[in-house]
Order: C-alpha cells, then structure tokens, then sequence
C-alpha cells in the first residue's frame, strides 16, 4: 500500500482507448484533466465545475461516469473510453453518425457527452424507447439545442445498429 | 476548479483502512464514490489533508440474505442497488430510491454508503432507509457495532459515526409477506435532489387490514422525519384509498420545515401529505 504525501506525485497506469499510458499525477488532478492536459485528448469537454453538465462523460471499467468528479488516482488500473476512442478504422460510430444526420449539435459543446451517454445506452439497452433515450440523458446538459435532435441522432444510432 | 492539495492513499484492506484513519485522525477523510466529497472539495468547501480511498477495498460491494436481513456492502454503487435482483424483489421501494437518484453517471459511481455518511437533509437513501428501519454497520479497531437508521442521523450532514469508524454495510430487514415497500419523490428541478419525498413500509394482516406501517418523510427538516401520525391513523384500519388519504393529509405534524428560495415551508407540508399519500398507496398494493 503506497501512501503519497500532500506535493508529492504518483504513478498511475491506465488504459485509455486500448492504449496503455502512465504518468505522474499529484493526487488532486481530476481525470478530466489528466485526460486533456495529460494525454491530450481534449475531445472529453469540462463544461461545469458542479457535477451536473456531463460533458465530461467517458466510460470506466465500460461504465459512463462524470470525469469531472473522479481523482485521476481512482482511476489507476482501469480501462477508459473516451470519445477519440469510438471510430472504428476510420469509421465513425453509428452514434457519432447519427448526431450528424440528425444534426443533433449545436455549438457542440455537449456532444462528447451526450455521444459516450447515447452509447452507454445502447450496450445495455440497443432499442430503448423514447422516454428511455430521455432518462439515459438526464446526466448531460445542452444550452443549444433543445434536445430534440438529440434524441432524433439517438434514435438514428440505434436504427442504424441493428442493421 | 481543482481540490487544493492532499495526500492519498488506497488501503487494501478493512484493517489497513481502520489503522490509517486512525493515524490521520481530523486530517483524513474517507473516500468512497466521490460524488458528494470531491465537488465540496472542488469548492474549497472540504479541504481535507489526506484522503483515504475505499475503492478497492474487498467485498463490501453487493447485496445478499443474511439471516431475515438484507445485507447491501457499503460501496454498492447506487446503479447496483437499482438493478439488483434481490433488491427489486424484496425490497422495491429501496430499489426505487436508488433510481431517483441524481442522474445515470452519479448513479454509476456513487455508493449506498457514502450517502448514508454524507447525511444531506436532501438524499434519498437516508429517507427510505428510516422507513425500512434499516441498521448500518459501523466497524472501528475496537469492533463494531449497528445502529439504526434513526439513532444515526443526528442533524444536517451529521451522523453517529465515531472519526476513527467506517460505516461497512447497510442492514435492512426482510418484511414478512404481504409487506409492501415504496418510494415517492419531487425532485428539485435543476439539482435532482429531494424537495420531499416519502419512503413507506405497508404490513397487511391476511384480512387485508393493516398490521404495521412505517412512514419517513425526506426535505420536512435535517434528517428523515416519521410521520407518526399518519403512522398512527393506519394501525389496524382497512388499507382504503380515503383511509390512506386521512392518514396521509397528517403526515406533515409535528414536522417544522424551513422556506427556502425554491419551496416554501407550507407547500413542503402540502407536499409531504402528497408524497405521503402515493408512497402508502404503492405500498399498500404491492404485497410483496
Ligand atoms: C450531480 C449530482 C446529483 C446528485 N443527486 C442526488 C440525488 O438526487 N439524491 C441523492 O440522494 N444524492 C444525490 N447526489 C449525491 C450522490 O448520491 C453521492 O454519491 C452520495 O451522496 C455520496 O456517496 P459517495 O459514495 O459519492 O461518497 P463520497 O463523496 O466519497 O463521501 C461522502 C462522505 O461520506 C463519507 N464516507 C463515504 N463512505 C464512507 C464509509 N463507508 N464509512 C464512513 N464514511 C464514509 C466520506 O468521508 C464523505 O464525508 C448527487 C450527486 C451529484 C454529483
Ligand atoms: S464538467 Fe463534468 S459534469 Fe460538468
Ligand atoms: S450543442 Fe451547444 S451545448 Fe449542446
């Protein structure tokens, strides 16, 4: 059991989009920043500092949660996804399709987690309703859109993976 | 925003954790699913020197029977609690609860336990959990000991729990056949959290008349208020829907609820007989 000091900094291991990465992180550093300034991967957005927007959505361990609000260190050992890590060779989930054809997007700003949210869904629950593509969302805030395309773009991914 | 500096350590194991909290005394804080701990951190509201991570700690993660209680490990995420088999068979309302709860992401991280500890006036589970007389598992170096839900919440984010104790395991026991459980909330509309709510625990005798009844009201004042006297309007009455009713319309007494920007203390009262009424009816007709 390592105990790290208050200024010290400690080795993290994780695997985020099947990459292995380590790195040194002081125990207060979020994973949202850890992912973006870290790793680079600024596609997971921060778009609150309540816990409440969910633009900070990834997967953990295959579970959506709130990057926002977990310490990098939590995170050490687990596998994440973010959204740079859904296109397949080249290409896009049908999620990330589905937000296009059905405009489901603004400024945007959301989209990243509204995307790992929708997809999130539709692991467990590939042909959800509507009321249920509602409640899956009620973590993720859109200040553009009014929310209906969302849930058109969700609709769209779920139609176009059961193909 | 960030939290400001703080040790961290992960004990793997109940012993190493109890030793450590021990050692840190006032400085540390435990850390369970951080959703009530790291935003008041963020916010410079909580600035602990150490945090000591229960994570990975073994087996206090799922529900299971235990003699005629159901036993739910302290860092059972509420998501579990929700989708649990046994939970939703025997206990409905609790699953329920547990449902409501914030929003899918908190859902997927935030722990049963946790919640309990956290002891916000506006939490779900400490509602449900008095109404279900359920007991918590408090583990020190001394031993442990279990105490019910209404001698542990003592006041606004305040419990029973000693510094040097971790709160290990939630207790509910099984209600006889023909019991029912349910829960009813108005939720804040932009926090999500309890305005008020009702969690309710209906005993039938066969006859169909009411053998026992627990009513706990949430968002009435800083911890889950009994409604003892809508409680005490049941005992023995036929379970009607204008007997529910009378009942209900006073499970407000005795209770001194606060304004505030969103709700006023009569519309609380108002609401408490409300939620108070759909909490009993479920109950009264789920005869699990
Ligand atoms: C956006 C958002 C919406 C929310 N909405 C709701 C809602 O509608 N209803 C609701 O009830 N809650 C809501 N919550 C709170 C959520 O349920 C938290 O998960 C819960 O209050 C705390 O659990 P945790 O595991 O995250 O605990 P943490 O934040 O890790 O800990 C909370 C406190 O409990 C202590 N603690 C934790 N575990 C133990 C233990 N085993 N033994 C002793 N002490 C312990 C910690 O030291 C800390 O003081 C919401 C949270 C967020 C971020
Ligand atoms: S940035 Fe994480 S919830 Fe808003
Ligand atoms: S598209 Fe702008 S916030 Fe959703």
């Amino acid at each position: 059991m390592e105990q790290t000091m208050k200024d010290e900094t400690r080795t993290i291991a994780v695997t985020v989009n099947g990459t292995k990465r380590q790195a040194e992180v002081e125990p207060r550093e979020l994973l949202v920043y850890f992912l973006r300034d870290h790793l680079g991967l600024t596609g997971t957005h921060v778009g609150c500092d309540t816990s409440q927007c969910g633009a900070c959505t990834i997967l953990l361990d295959g579970r959506s949660v709130k990057s926002c609000t977990i310490l990098a260190v939590q995170a050490d050992g687990a596998e994440i996804t973010t959204v740079e890590g859904l296109a397949r060779e080249g290409a896009l989930h049908p999620v990330q399709e589905g937000f296009g054809e059905k405009h489901g997007l603004q400024c945007g700003y959301c989209t990243p987690g509204m995307i790992m949210s929708a997809v999130y869904l539709l692991k467990s629950n590939p042909r959800p309703s509507e009321e249920e593509i509602r409640r899956a969302l009620e973590g993720n805030l859109c200040r553009c859109t009014g929310y209906v395309n969302i849930i058109e773009a969700v609709k769209w991914a779920a139609a176009a993976s059961k193909k | 925003m960030f939290p400001a500096n703080f040790g961290y350590v992960a004990p793997r194991s109940l012993q190493e954790a109890l030793e450590l909290l021990d050692k840190h005394g006032e400085d540390a804080k435990l850390l369970a699913g951080g959703h009530s701990l790291i935003p008041a951190m963020k916010l410079r509201l909580a600035r602990p020197g150490c945090l000591i991570d229960l994570g990975r700690l073994p087996g206090l993660g799922g529900a299971r029977i235990e003699g005629d209680s159901l036993a739910i490990g302290a860092l059972t995420v509420h998501a579990d609690v929700a989708s649990s088999e046994l939970v939703r068979r025997r206990l409905p309302g609790l699953a329920e609860a547990a449902s409501l709860i914030g929003d899918v992401q908190v859902r997927n991280r935030g722990t049963i336990g946790g919640s309990v500890a956290h002891a916000d006036p506006a939490a779900d589970f400490p509602v449900i959990l008095t109404a279900l007389n359920a007991s918590f598992v408090l583990v020190s170096p001394s031993g442990s000991r279990a105490v019910s839900a209404e001698d542990f919440f003592v006041d606004f984010y305040t419990t029973a729990l000693a510094a040097n104790e971790v709160l290990t395991e939630i207790r509910v026991p099984l209600p006889s056949p023909g019991a029912g459980t349910s829960y009813a909330k108005l939720p804040h509309p932009a926090s999500g959290y309890v305005v008020v709510s009702a969690g309710a625990l209906v005993i039938r005798q066969p006859s169909g008349l009411c053998a026992s009844v627990r009513v706990a009201i949430g968002g009435l004042g800083s911890v889950p208020f009994r409604a003892r006297a809508t409680e005490a309007a049941l005992q023995g009455q036929q379970l009607a829907p204008e007997i529910i009713a009378a009942a209900a319309a006073k499970a407000a007494e005795g209770a001194d609820p606060d304004d505030d920007v969103y709700a006023g203390a009569d519309y609380k009262r108002h609401m408490a007989t409300v939620y108070a009424r759909k909490a009993i009816e479920a109950a009264a007709s789920n005869k699990r």
